[in-house]
């Protein structure tokens, strides 16, 4: 039931735009009709085409993830636990940090060319710092009375950290992970926008160059899935990590 | 476990929390202090356990001095401070090798929540937290378990229960306890020995000469529940304008070092 009722309003939008762009109200070079798009997704899908430019997509998406996140994870960590770490690194972490990730694009290009390290660098950037922040301040606010417990009852040094100060921690962590995954996507759009020869960017600045709308506004509803999808695995992982939160469980 | 304190001290700045305590406790003794808060009860259990190192004379433990944490006692704090994260079991067995794990069922079972071993914290009432709690300090074996207000936020009925539940398994494993409470009742009940905790020392103690288990509404358990309650009355009654701030000085001393302490180290 409330999977149902959370597919109404989109349901609704996309059946209004189709019979809007049937009686002729809505120009199809101005927006193609959702039959249109559609047919274009169904072309593409056969040509193969479509899944070549996925993939290239969802490679960068995931390497990127994947860099950014597991350098942000090891250095929230070793900023939490260690107030020398933290002296060292925390104030240049900040401060690279109010830099929007996107204005060194130039500077990537120049660096990396516009084959995929330099994309893959820049998503991994844009992962990193939420992940950071996250993981910080998750450790950071470990709940004391419960280390103070541990500490009674033997844990010390490792077993401390693995069973009372990360656990502590993740519920925060995830946060950044959502967080950083969007802006995975939102800066591989703009990556592949500005320089790309593959990815489902590439795909949307060449159909434009052709005035394909439909292949446009395709590549724009792939991105949203894609975004979609990632959040949902996310949310998935979630809630097999925290299944102990009070949040996750059913009375 | 025999305890002996001599000559404790535990001051923050230029403030005295315990201040030349004496106190010798015999081993498998049920010790009560009670006392108004901020009279220095909690800090007195936090040195004992090793949380809190004394700025002036010194603990034994069987004839040896002790500094910091040991492995033969536990503590029972206000609050179950149960992890969130880990089962019933799994909390029970904190810090328990793989070996040992059978002993987190044996005592889970002996404090009736068996059933409820794969459960999450968060869905187990106050009672049964804090019962849980007590498996996790007693899965060790200790020789010495230091309860810090462990039934205060329980409701009455509950709280009766759980003293029983201690008495019980206190009696089975021979272990030297000391209660912190501010409920003269609770201390009557349980204790071999009240001592109230005044301006940073102890200012009486009584033997509590009753059979076990205690009945309640006996005369004889109303009139030493009703003696030591006039002791903390008339103590605090006495205590003329100037000395009460003293004593919330001293009081909020105690809350400072509970948040200080409370920072991870």
């Amino acid at each position: 039931m409330r999977i149902a009722s959370s597919w109404i309003v989109p349901v609704a939008i996309i059946a209004t735009w189709q019979i809007l762009s049937s009686t002729g109200h809505l120009s199809a070079r101005i927006l193609p009709a959702p039959s249109a798009v559609v047919s274009a997704a169904v072309r593409l899908a056969r040509s193969g085409e479509l899944l070549v430019h996925l993939q290239a997509s969802a490679e960068r998406a995931g390497l990127g993830f994947a860099i950014g996140g597991s350098v942000g994870l090891v250095l929230g960590i070793a900023s939490g636990t260690s107030k020398l770490f933290e002296n060292l690194t925390d104030s240049s972490i900040q401060m690279i940090r109010n830099i929007p990730h996107l204005a060194l694009l130039p500077l990537i290009i120049l660096w990396l060319g516009i084959d995929e390290s330099a994309k893959v660098a820049l998503v991994a950037l844009g992962v990193f710092f939420p992940i950071y922040i996250n993981t910080f301040y998750g450790i950071r606010n470990a709940d004391p009375d419960l280390i103070e417990m541990a500490r009674v009852y033997g844990l010390n040094g490792f077993s401390l950290f693995y069973q009372v100060v990360f656990p502590g921690a993740l519920p925060s962590i995830m946060v950044g992970v959502r967080y950083s995954l969007g802006i995975a996507w939102l800066t591989l759009i703009v990556a592949e926008t500005i320089a790309a020869t593959s990815g489902i960017g590439y795909l949307a600045m060449n159909a434009r160059e052709f005035m394909q709308t439909d292949v446009v506004v395709l590549a724009i509803l792939m991105y949203a899935l894609l975004g979609k999808l990632s959040d949902t695995i996310s949310r998935i992982v979630e809630r097999k990590l925290l299944v102990w939160h009070p949040v996750y469980q059913t009375p | 476990m025999r305890i002996e304190i001599s000559q404790l001290s535990k001051r923050y700045d230029t403030r005295a929390v315990i201040s030349n305590l004496d106190l010798n406790i015999q081993s498998g003794e049920f010790v009560a202090v009670v006392g108004a808060s901020g009279s220095g009860k909690s800090t007195l259990l936090r040195l004992l356990v090793g949380l809190e190192v004394p700025t002036g004379g010194s603990i034994s433990v069987d004839g040896k001095y002790i500094r910091g944490l040991n492995a033969n006692s536990r503590m029972m704090f206000q609050d179950a401070r149960l992890l969130p994260w880990k089962t019933v079991i799994g909390n029970v067995a904190l810090g328990l090798s793989r070996a040992e794990i059978d002993r987190g069922t044996e005592v889970l079972n002996r404090v009736g929540l068996l059933d409820r071993h794969r459960d999450w914290p968060s869905v187990l009432s106050g009672g049964q937290r804090q019962r849980v709690a007590l498996a996790r300090a007693l899965a060790r074996n200790p020789r010495l378990l230091l309860l810090d207000e462990p039934l205060a936020s329980l409701d009455a009925l509950t709280r009766i229960e759980m003293q029983a539940l201690i008495e019980k398994l206190w009696i089975a494993s021979k272990f030297t306890a000391v209660l912190v409470t501010h409920d003269c009742g609770e201390a009557v009940a349980l204790a071999d020995r009240v001592l109230l905790l005044e301006n940073a020392t102890i200012a009486m103690e009584t033997k509590v000469p009753l059979p076990r288990p205690r009945d309640r509404t006996a005369r004889e358990f109303a009139q030493l529940e009703g003696q030591v309650l006039r002791h903390i009355l008339a103590n605090r009654q006495l205590v003329p304008a100037s000395k009460t701030t003293t004593t919330n000085r001293v009081s909020r001393a105690d809350n400072g070092n509970a948040q200080e302490a409370g920072k991870p180290a």
